[in-house]
């Protein structure tokens, strides 16, 4: 087992036609020719004004609903840019798209809260935006990490960030360690998927042994996130947060990550998830060891 | 995008909320014409700048001088706004350096009766804008966030249909309104919520919102923050930008599709992703060193964004030394490195660098970085960089 992804998901890409779609959805299918050689994993994509082409050989769908019909497709990466993005999200709920994982940085926050809302009576799943994606190992990649870093394994990652989670999958890869799944859940302020999500989906997995959740400053997220693995998360949990030296008021980088009224900061996500009994990196170098110490104490 | 008092003004009264009358000056003379103009006993001379604190905040080169100060005559008008213009206000927000005034806000006088708080932003939790409200008008909302957070109301509201006429009275009441004043609440939250959908904000706060001696609700203090990702819609508010409130280099950083933060430290970083950029300055810090600033390249990381992001660090006098920390995923760790060493050709530096590369290809970028014969030290890994990084500056 694993979370979110399985043998029986199917890929469509939004926003097939343009330069990262293509880019991404190729290397998707090559992963997934490498590691499941003969199925038809990545299925197609969809581009407004562009169906019935095909492009490398993914055929080209108008809309999401007719990619659905003619593929079997139940999930969808998002290419597409910025101010599309929120409707391209809502086209793939509509059509019954059950995993919509959207990579698109740059959503105006309030086209977010639109989703947000609307989806709240739908049965999909959004991870992201302003996300890497999500891979489980040996299984499939939906994302643009770099498929080889991500290696089969046991813990489940969770993280705001992109580089950070190679970095982290690649220290656990150093020693001997691989991942059940990894969801990159984005780093802006409203997104699909929380960590609280995550964290009883890997509680649940029977795949997943340990959890290492990887943060950072702005928001809350992660000190809800603590209170929940104190009350229900019986797994192993490392954790890292970002930005411990981010002076307050400056948005670093990503839209979410700004530490506003003096709340949001590393410390105190740190001080709440040791708390919580989670062994907490000081330094991102030790994002790996943490891992394997928190799993360590157990024993 | 931050935006100035006045302009804030403007564009809410547009939206319908009552505003002072207020005039814009640049000059003392325009500010005592503007005093006439108003025509009222007391004026409010107010210095324009993109930080809160101008009320106890004082002037570099007149230290007696407070960025807000009230008037009674023309001639203070002038003589105030004479010594505002072109001198530095230091507040608590605006650091040591402080920023320079160039414009002033001139308004009539109001006849308050109470001062209440009102904030609009986006609320991570209920994935929506929300209305914060409160009866301690005046203050610093995170102190009273933080001593009593009990005076802090809190209304969701929805995105489609904004803050409902129910939503918008409760708060009203709740916050001691009586009244001819609840109608006048009634209607200015669910302007002012409105406006912050319409113009796609990322905060509008009104600190203070006036009740006068009428029972009506006025606009005190105005500050609108613009969401950045949705300025595409919202070409009309572009030319409201004030560039010289902004860091140039973070300016410039942006023009070049980088991201850019300038900090007080001394060891430069240039880093792919924002969250590895993060981590980047933490580990500086937990080696010991200072970070110098943020710098996230993006995923491209071509010859042209490695220059400019050279440039850019190196434009900050106070950087002594650089650690570039690249994970080449889908980027090879090659392609990166030769346009690092074109890079470092072209802009000649001088100062120490570390070079930490990780994943694809880092073999090969690591033989072309030792094959090139430049002075730049290899980092083995996110530790060793960070280690010897801090150490190349003699610390």
């Amino acid at each position: 087992m694993s979370i979110l992804v399985d043998k029986h998901t199917k890929i469509i890409c939004q926003g097939i036609t343009g330069k990262s779609g293509l880019f991404h959805s190729q290397q998707c299918r090559a992963y997934a020719k490498e590691h499941r050689p003969g199925e038809d994993v990545f299925v197609g994509g969809c581009t407004p004004g562009k169906g019935g082409t095909e492009i490398d050989g993914f055929p080209v769908f108008n809309t999401v609903e007719e990619a659905v019909k003619k593929t079997g497709a139940n999930c969808s990466l998002i290419f597409v840019p910025p101010p599309f993005a929120a409707d391209a999200i809502l086209e793939a709920a509509d059509a019954g798209i059950g995993l919509i994982v959207c990579i698109t940085e740059g959503i105006p926050v309030l086209d977010m809260a639109r989703v947000k809302r609307a989806m709240v009576t739908s049965k999909s799943r959004l991870i992201g935006p302003n996300c890497p994606g999500i891979i489980t190992p040996g299984v499939a990649k939906i994302g643009i990490m770099p498929g080889y870093i991500h290696k089969t394994g046991s813990v489940g990652l969770i993280s705001k960030s992109g580089t950070l989670t190679y970095e982290a999958a690649w220290q656990l890869g150093n020693i001997g360690m691989g991942q059940s799944t990894a969801v990159g859940i984005g780093g802006d302020p409203i997104i699909g998927t929380t960590y609280i999500d995550l964290l009883a989906m890997f509680q649940a997995d029977s795949k997943t042994e340990s959890i290492l959740m990887i943060g950072e400053i702005g928001g809350n997220a992660e000190i809800q996130a603590a209170e929940y693995i104190k009350a229900h998360v019986t797994k192993p949990v490392a954790a890292f947060i970002a930005g411990a030296t981010a002076p307050p008021g400056k948005r670093m980088g990503h839209a979410g990550a700004i530490i506003s009224g003096g709340s949001g900061t590393a410390a105190e996500k740190q001080a709440a998830l040791e708390a919580a009994g989670v062994i907490v990196a000081q330094s991102p170098a030790d994002m790996g060891i943490a891992v394997k110490r928190a799993i360590d104490q157990r024993k | 995008m931050k935006i100035h008092e006045y302009q804030a003004k403007q564009l809410l009264a547009a939206a319908g909320v009552t505003v002072p009358r207020g005039i814009v000056a640049r000059t003392a003379d325009e500010a005592a014409a503007a005093y006439q103009q108003l025509g009222g006993a007391i004026a409010v001379v107010k210095s324009q700048i993109h930080a809160g604190g101008r009320g106890k905040g004082t002037f570099k080169q007149h230290a007696e001088q407070r960025g807000v100060v009230l008037v009674k005559a023309a001639d203070a008008a002038k003589d105030n706004a004479a010594r505002m213009l072109g001198s530095t206000l230091v507040t608590i927000q605006t650091g040591p350096e402080g920023k320079v005034v160039s414009t002033l806000l001139i308004e009539e006088g109001l006849k308050i009766v109470r001062e209440l708080y009102l904030g609009v932003v986006v609320d991570r939790e209920s994935g929506g804008p929300i209305l914060i409200a409160s009866t301690e008008g005046g203050m610093d909302i995170e102190v009273v966030a933080h001593k009593s957070p009990e005076k802090i109301l809190r209304e969701p509201f929805d995105v489609e249909a904004g803050l409902r006429g129910y939503q918008a009275r409760n708060v009203a009441y709740r916050l001691g309104l009586e009244g001819p004043s609840v109608r006048a609440a009634e209607k200015l939250l669910r302007q002012l919520c409105q406006f912050f959908i319409d113009r796609d904000c990322s905060m509008v706060e009104i600190n203070p919102l006036v009740v006068t001696d009428d029972g009506n609700l006025v606009v005190g203090d105005a500050k609108v923050t613009f969401d950045d990702n949705a300025m595409f819609r919202h070409q009309d508010l572009l030319p409201l930008r004030d560039l010289t409130e902004e860091e140039p280099m973070e300016v410039q950083a942006q023009a070049s599709g980088l991201s850019y933060v300038k900090l007080d430290g001394n060891l430069g970083c240039l880093v792919n992703g924002a969250g590895l950029a993060m981590s980047t300055m933490d580990i500086i810090k937990y080696h010991g060193g200072a970070p110098a600033n943020f710098l996230d390249v993006g995923g491209g990381a071509n010859v042209e964004q490695v220059t400019e992001a050279f440039r850019i660090i190196l434009a900050d006098p106070n950087v002594k030394g650089i650690l570039v920390n690249i994970f080449g995923g889908i980027m090879k760790c090659d392609t990166i490195v030769t346009a690092l060493l074109t890079a470092y050709d072209k802009i000649g530096i001088t100062i120490p660098l570390v070079v930490r590369l990780e994943g694809t290809n880092v073999e090969l970028a690591r033989k072309m970085l030792a094959d090139s014969g430049k002075p730049i030290t290899v980092g083995t890994d996110l530790t060793d960089a960070a280690k010897k990084a801090v150490k190349s500056l003699g610390a």
